[in-house]
């Protein structure tokens, strides 16, 4: 990585309330994220987890203070931003493939040169759907595909335009905690290939101590973050890191943190 | 199961006959003079008597209800669009497009006339009047219903409103379109008979009033199942376009 001490995504004081009269969702809020960093947000539910991933990719202005992005303010949706929600939002009449490529007919210059270059395009897609494992499943449709499946292809299609930044609201929140894990380490390994920055919002304190570098926590609503936890263990980390005593610490210590914000 | 499946393919035919059956019954054992209510078989031979005016006038009809249909649908899907994607239109447009539906077409007719003569015009734009109005609610509905996850996705990608629309609004509120072409063909036939009825020298609508006049009860009668299998014609065609174009939206019942 490039000596860059500046950091990527910064967050200066910002609050903000959805409209005039409503109480904050976020208060006084301060983050410093680096470039290829991965950070975790978690937090009861509620507690402005999901405003935070609005304001950063631009779809909500701060009521006050500034979202800094690429050290530029951000005053509109950023346009280059991968998403990712507990409902997959894959749109039924598609196929997985072209439902992968769906930004790929958004993003510019992709948009200009989808149709000239769709042999290349696709080739891309394809190789992103294998290394999560979805070989031979580009021509099924999304109902054709398990839960697990279909959030495997919606994290493609949050990666396929190669953003900068990666967006994930509980991503695997509706799944059994098996493929949970199994795409933790698919999530991981994408990650390792080419690290973008990441926020992931979640309430699984699991996930967060094995995916993320830096754990936030916030309060309840108004949102708070009063907690900024730096991820000790080494990577890449495997399932066999979930038994050791650092990683239970971890655990343990964030869902102190949790049951105080909550009993506050 | 293939027992099954024949029934089920068979079961509108034995419902349709079952009707004819109970109504021929019906009148023959409480004797109901035919100026009354004539029985369908006397219904059908006289149909067929009248075949060559049947035709004339039926052709007619069904040449009016689906030009009023045409404009009914270019127009619906318009104005579903505009209404469906945005909610300062959608709040605009919606007491005026209630009120205007809840106004009986039959009383614009009259209106219609002085305007336009009798005849063809009055006809289709009753059939366009009454048929509209469900296509511009299930557009909009298919429009406005998008996942706010989605709306999400696609604008951090920087997708304009066109993007959002062509893209995934569209396709997304065809179901909905299909559905409510079904229910907008049988109204048009409904809007181009009463215009037919009340003023026209043309049409089944004409030919039934023309046939009441003279107490022909039963080629009244002939007319209105010339209408009613018009209407099973059209819906069918449309059920099997909706089901061609949006099997996505169909998966839950293969078999169908």
């Amino acid at each position: 990585m490039t000596a860059v001490s500046k950091s990527f995504v910064e967050l200066n004081n910002v609050t903000m309330r959805y409209s005039e009269g409503d109480e904050l969702a976020l208060d006084t809020t301060n983050m410093k994220i680096n470039k290829g960093e991965f950070v975790a947000v978690v937090g009861p539910s509620g507690c402005g987890k999901s405003s935070l991933l609005k304001l950063v990719s631009g779809l909500m202005p701060p009521t006050d203070g500034i979202v800094l992005v690429d050290n530029k303010e951000v005053s509109g949706p950023l346009k280059i931003v991968g998403m990712a929600f507990q409902n997959p939002t894959l749109l039924p009449w598609r196929t997985t493939l072209d439902n992968v490529l769906l930004p790929m007919e958004i993003v510019k210059p992709h948009r200009n040169r989808l149709r000239k270059h769709r042999a290349e395009y696709e080739d891309r897609a394809r190789k992103l759907l294998a290394s999560v494992g979805l070989e031979g499943h580009e021509d099924k449709f999304p109902w054709e595909l398990s839960g697990g499946m279909q959030q495997r292809a919606s994290l493609c299609r949050s990666l396929i335009h190669e953003p900068d930044l990666l967006m994930l609201d509980e991503p695997f929140g509706a799944l059994d905690a098996f493929t949970r894990e199994e795409l933790w380490d698919i999530l991981q390994n994408l990650w390792m290939v080419r690290p973008f920055t990441v926020i992931l919002v979640t309430h699984d304190l699991r996930e967060a101590s094995y995916l993320a570098d830096t754990i936030y926590v916030m309060s309840k609503r108004p949102g708070k973050i009063i907690v900024a936890r730096e991820n000790p263990l080494p990577r890449p980390r495997d399932q066999e890191v979930t038994f050791t005593q650092p990683f239970t610490d971890l655990v343990h210590e964030l869902r102190s943190h949790i049951r105080d914000v909550r009993a506050a | 199961m293939n027992k099954k499946l024949n029934l089920r393919k068979a079961s509108p035919w034995l419902s349709a006959i079952s009707l004819f059956v109970l109504w021929e019954l019906i009148v023959r054992i409480f004797n109901i003079p035919p100026y009354v209510l004539p029985t369908p078989s006397e219904s059908i031979i006289v149909g067929w008597q009248f075949h060559e005016a049947i035709w004339m006038h039926a052709t007619h009809t069904l040449y009016t209800t689906l030009v009023g249909f045409a404009i009914a649908v270019v127009f619906g899907v318009v104005l579903g669009a505009l209404v469906g994607s945005s909610r300062t239109i959608y709040d605009a447009a919606n007491p005026l497009l209630v009120g205007f539906n809840s106004v009986p077409k039959v009383a614009l007719v009259p209106v219609l006339v002085m305007w336009f003569g009798i005849g063809t015009v009055p006809a289709i734009i009753t059939a366009f009047m009454i048929s509209f109005f469900p296509i511009v609610v299930n557009v909009a509905t298919g429009l406005a219903t998008l996942e706010p996850e989605l709306r999400d996705v696609l604008r951090s990608l920087g997708a304009t409103r066109k993007d959002i629309l062509i893209k995934v609004g569209f396709p997304r509120a065809m179901p909905y379109f299909f559905a409510s072409l079904k229910v907008a063909i049988t109204l048009a036939f409904v809007g181009s008979v009463i215009s037919e009825t009340v003023a026209s020298n043309v049409g089944v609508g004409y030919l039934m009033l023309s046939a009441s006049s003279k107490f022909n009860m039963p080629l009244v009668f002939a007319g209105l199942l010339v209408i009613a299998v018009m209407g099973i014609a059209m819906y069918e065609i449309f059920n099997v376009i909706e089901r061609r174009s949006t099997k996505w939206a169909n998966r839950a019942n293969p078999t169908n």
